[in-house]
């Protein structure tokens, strides 16, 4: 019985993990197969994707059309349970210069925002650990490319990802065997590789966790697992019972079929196979609890089935409650001999917070519209993307701004939701009748749009505190978030807007609303991306960091903290495959000192 | 021409339309009076009448399912005849009102959720104002009104950008609900098959497009 209650848990254990998304859930992942004794807790409830993932449903079977409500932010059928409010569980944020607020998207389900995040998966590269040395702006990482590159390659192999090698500056692969093939690209993904590179813009295959062929179970468990033929057997197991993609369906929905990496079907069933693995869930955690020895000795959690406050024990404690949370966490473990909370002694948890730069444009493509009956569903997008490409104009002061960001694209003919008709005036001049039917079959499957994902310089107007006023329905003290962009994001988005432009004239297009230019207005607001990091960061030293070179806490030697918060630079790749990286490399660490009986 | 009585009738019903259905889904403001905190507290308060945070998303609906469906039997006809004649039935498929659109908009507008009840707003004055033109020009309610007739009070309404000054609202009303109009029918099986949908079916592989067709449009 791997799921437990504070009543029926099974300890002693040796690392208690407060998460269970990509953090807790590849930390847990390591630690078990390796015969660690791991307990974890979840704030959310249990939660089964082979029976819950709403997969081939349609939007007529959904309350109105699967619309976008305040219960379901990302539309009915998103796998989130959360969003942007949770019940009961406000945060404070306070709003910056322009009247813009940071909005915090909490996941409270086993899996966390796994189960519905985008899959996309890059790679760092050796300038994104190393921005302060390359430009003089923000924070190095303790650590490089090389320290945390065989951490990606493993992960690659055990969680399948997709894409094509490159040899473009800063955005590395594995060794070569690392990635599954890309998927076929569709019409507009064509249109796009033709034409961007006209602009001097590169367009590479995508890459994202999803098995575009069944894992090869033969040999992917021995080189993850040398010399232990358990957990090879385990992970054989495992891998034998996702099922390649199914070429359908939206991964944000959640996979019943495990052909896309969620913890909740990659991370979690093996770590359970080990019969190392417990699991509370409906635990919300609000203090590491110390011991005289000034080490830390287990967790303090509200049940939130029974309100009842429970406390459960280990050697070694992990946070992956997500970045802020995280930080949450240790600044309301407070006591008399850690009055500002605890791993604190820098006065920085909660510092250095930092999200993605967001701007997208979509556009109309003439080329596009009447196009013969397509399936275009391929593996859900980001069949190809554009890596930044102007490393050396941000180093010769050519741009406005110090770093780069990436192109998500897409376009095709989607499954039509409430929206794909919606605002059509522009094109068909207010028609109705026959002549909108028309109008609706030419047109649809001829936008396109692009994101811009871009890299965030730390500022210190950015941070997170404990709000000296308000509770949760637990009554645990929240979070007050304050938030600004820096003038270097800003201008990114600008550029961002202008190269969307460009790219739509490229293809022959125009965009459906106008680029642009305003340095405040291009920006999505803080939040948005769902990629906030930092708050208990990495450094090479306890007076500037928090966490040093293996994500351990400077003042608690047995605290580590497993998520995006130990980002002390956030680049424009997607944070989730460099949190599991440094999930497992910490994982190494902890089994290592613990062989070591050193903690 | 809408008179200025009509279009007081037309505020109204739109100020009249809210009240019943708000504060389901609001954003509040908890702070106590003279609380230090200077931002914003963003707190959900959940709704009784939606379907919550954690609905069941296996199984499928019927619309109404979470909450009642509001239109009359009289505006349910006028909603119709709106639908069918946004979306006719013709040589490839057949009209909105026939797939279940009404209900589909019905459910909408009757939903305790701050964009449909905005929309509902919205769709109730343009039903008023719609009825009234009709009866004004024509002596009958729009639903009985000939094809050639509801044209005559649509074709002024039905472009934003080139309707007069003093439609502008009517015509945020059609364009609001041909977008209704087109959600509801474009989701439905019927929809999907006009546009000749072939996608959200399992494969055992992903050929991409054929290369016959990229090299028609010059990208193989």
């Amino acid at each position: 019985m791997p799921f437990v209650t504070a009543s029926t848990q099974r300890g002693p254990y040796d690392v208690i993990i407060v998460g269970s998304g990509a953090g807790g859930g590849q930390a847990a992942y390591t630690l078990c197969m390796e015969g660690a004794r791991v307990l974890m807790l979840e704030a959310g409830r249990r939660y089964t994707p082979a029976t819950e993932s709403p997969m081939f449903q349609t939007p007529d079977m959904a309350p109105l059309g699967g619309a976008d409500t305040p219960d379901k932010n990302k539309g009915f059928y998103d796998a989130t349970i959360g969003g942007w409010d949770v019940p009961g569980q406000p945060y404070v944020s306070v709003p910056d210069q322009w009247g813009g607020y940071f909005t915090w998207w909490r996941a409270r389900m086993l899996g966390g925002r796994t189960n519905h995040w985008g899959r996309i998966s890059l790679r760092n590269g050796p300038y994104d650990f190393k921005p302060r040395s390359r430009d003089g702006l923000g924070l190095d990482w303790p650590i490089g490319y090389d320290d945390v590159a065989p951490y990606y390659d493993k992960v690659e192999l055990l969680i399948g990802v997709y894409g094509g090698d490159t040899s473009l500056e800063n955005t590395p692969a594995g060794p070569g065997d690392t990635l599954l093939p890309p998927p076929k690209p569709i019409v507009s993904d064509h249109l796009l590789m033709k034409r961007a590179p006209r602009l001097g813009i590169p367009v590479l295959p995508g890459r994202r966790a999803v098995l575009t062929r069944a894992q090869d179970h033969r040999t992917i468990p021995g080189k993850l697992h040398p010399g232990n033929p358990r957990a090879q057997k385990v992970l054989a197991e495992a891998m034998k019972k996702r099922s390649p993609c199914l070429w359908a369906t939206p991964c944000g929905r959640g996979c019943a079929v495990a052909a896309n990496y969620q913890s909740t079907t990659v991370h979690i069933p093996p770590a359970l196979a080990t019969g190392n693995l417990d699991i509370i869930t409906d635990a919300m955690v609000y203090e590491v609890s110390m011991g005289k020895n000034g080490r830390a000795n287990g967790v303090r959690f509200v049940d939130a089935t029974t309100g009842r406050h429970e406390h459960v024990t280990g050697r070694v404690v992990v946070l992956g409650a997500s970045a802020y949370e995280s930080a949450r966490i240790l600044l309301n473990s407070k006591s008399g001999q850690y009055p500002n909370g605890l791993a604190n002694s820098s006065g920085l948890v909660g510092r250095y917070i930092l999200d993605t730069v967001g701007s997208s444009v979509s556009a109309q493509i003439p080329l596009l519209e009447s196009l013969p009956p397509l399936n275009d569903d391929a593996a859900d997008g980001l069949q190809v993307y554009v890596p930044w490409w102007l490393y050396k104009e941000n180093l010769s002061h050519k741009l406005p701004f110090p770093r780069g960001y990436h192109i998500e694209y897409g376009g095709g003919k989607q499954m039509p939701s409430v929206g794909t008709f919606a605002g059509l005036e522009w094109l068909t001049g207010g028609s109705y009748g026959r002549q909108f039917k028309e109008d609706a079959r030419r047109y649809y499957g001829s936008f396109v749009y692009f994101a811009g994902r871009g890299a965030m310089v730390p500022n210190d107007n950015s941070y997170v505190e404990i709000d000296p006023k308000v509770k949760d329905r637990f009554g645990i003290p929240v979070l007050r978030i304050h938030w600004q962009w820096g003038d270097y994001e800003q201008r990114q988005a600008v550029h961002m807007q202008q190269t969307f432009g460009a790219l739509t004239e490229a293809m022959g297009g125009r965009v459906t609303s106008p680029i642009v230019t305003d340095p405040v207005k291009a920006v999505s607001p803080g939040g948005y991306m769902i990629h906030e990091v930092g708050g208990t960061v990495m450094g090479a030293d306890a007076r500037s960091s928090v966490t040093n070179r293996w994500s351990q806490t400077w003042d608690v030697p047995n605290l580590f903290v497993a998520d995006g918060g130990v980002f002390p630079y956030n680049a424009d790749k997607n944070p989730t495959l460099t949190i599991m990286a440094l999930a497992w490399r910490m994982s190494d660490h902890i089994l290592d000192r613990m062989r070591r009986r050193e903690i | 021409m809408t008179d200025r009585r009509t279009t007081i009738k037309l505020i109204m019903a739109a100020a009249a339309a809210m009240p019943a259905l708000r504060a389901r889904a609001n954003y509040r403001d908890s702070l106590e009076p003279g609380a230090s905190s200077p931002g914003e507290l963003r707190q959900f308060e959940p709704t009784m009448q939606g379907y919550g945070p954690d609905p069941d998303l296996i199984k499928a609906y019927e619309k109404g399912a979470f909450w009642p469906l509001t239109l009359s039997a009289e505006q349910r006809r006028l909603a119709a005849a709106l639908c069918d004649l946004i979306i006719p039935a013709d040589e490839h498929s057949s009209s909105a009102s026939a797939v279940g659109v009404v209900d589909f908009i019905d459910e909408w507008i009757s939903a305790p959720y701050p964009q449909q009840l905005e929309d509902r707003g919205t769709v109730l004055s343009g039903f008023t104002w719609i009825d009234g033109d009709a009866r004004h020009r024509f002596e009958q309610p729009f639903a009985k009104l000939t094809e050639a007739q509801q044209r005559a009070i649509c074709d002024r309404v039905c472009d934003i950008s080139r309707a007069p000054a003093d439609l502008q609202q009517p015509a945020r009303f059609f364009a609001t609900y041909r977008n209704l109009t087109a959600a509801g029918f474009y989701t439905t099986q019927a929809g999907r098959k006009d546009l000749q949908y072939i996608g959200n079916v399992a494969l055992t592989h992903f050929d991409g497009p054929p290369v016959e067709l990229l090299k028609k449009l010059g990208l193989a």
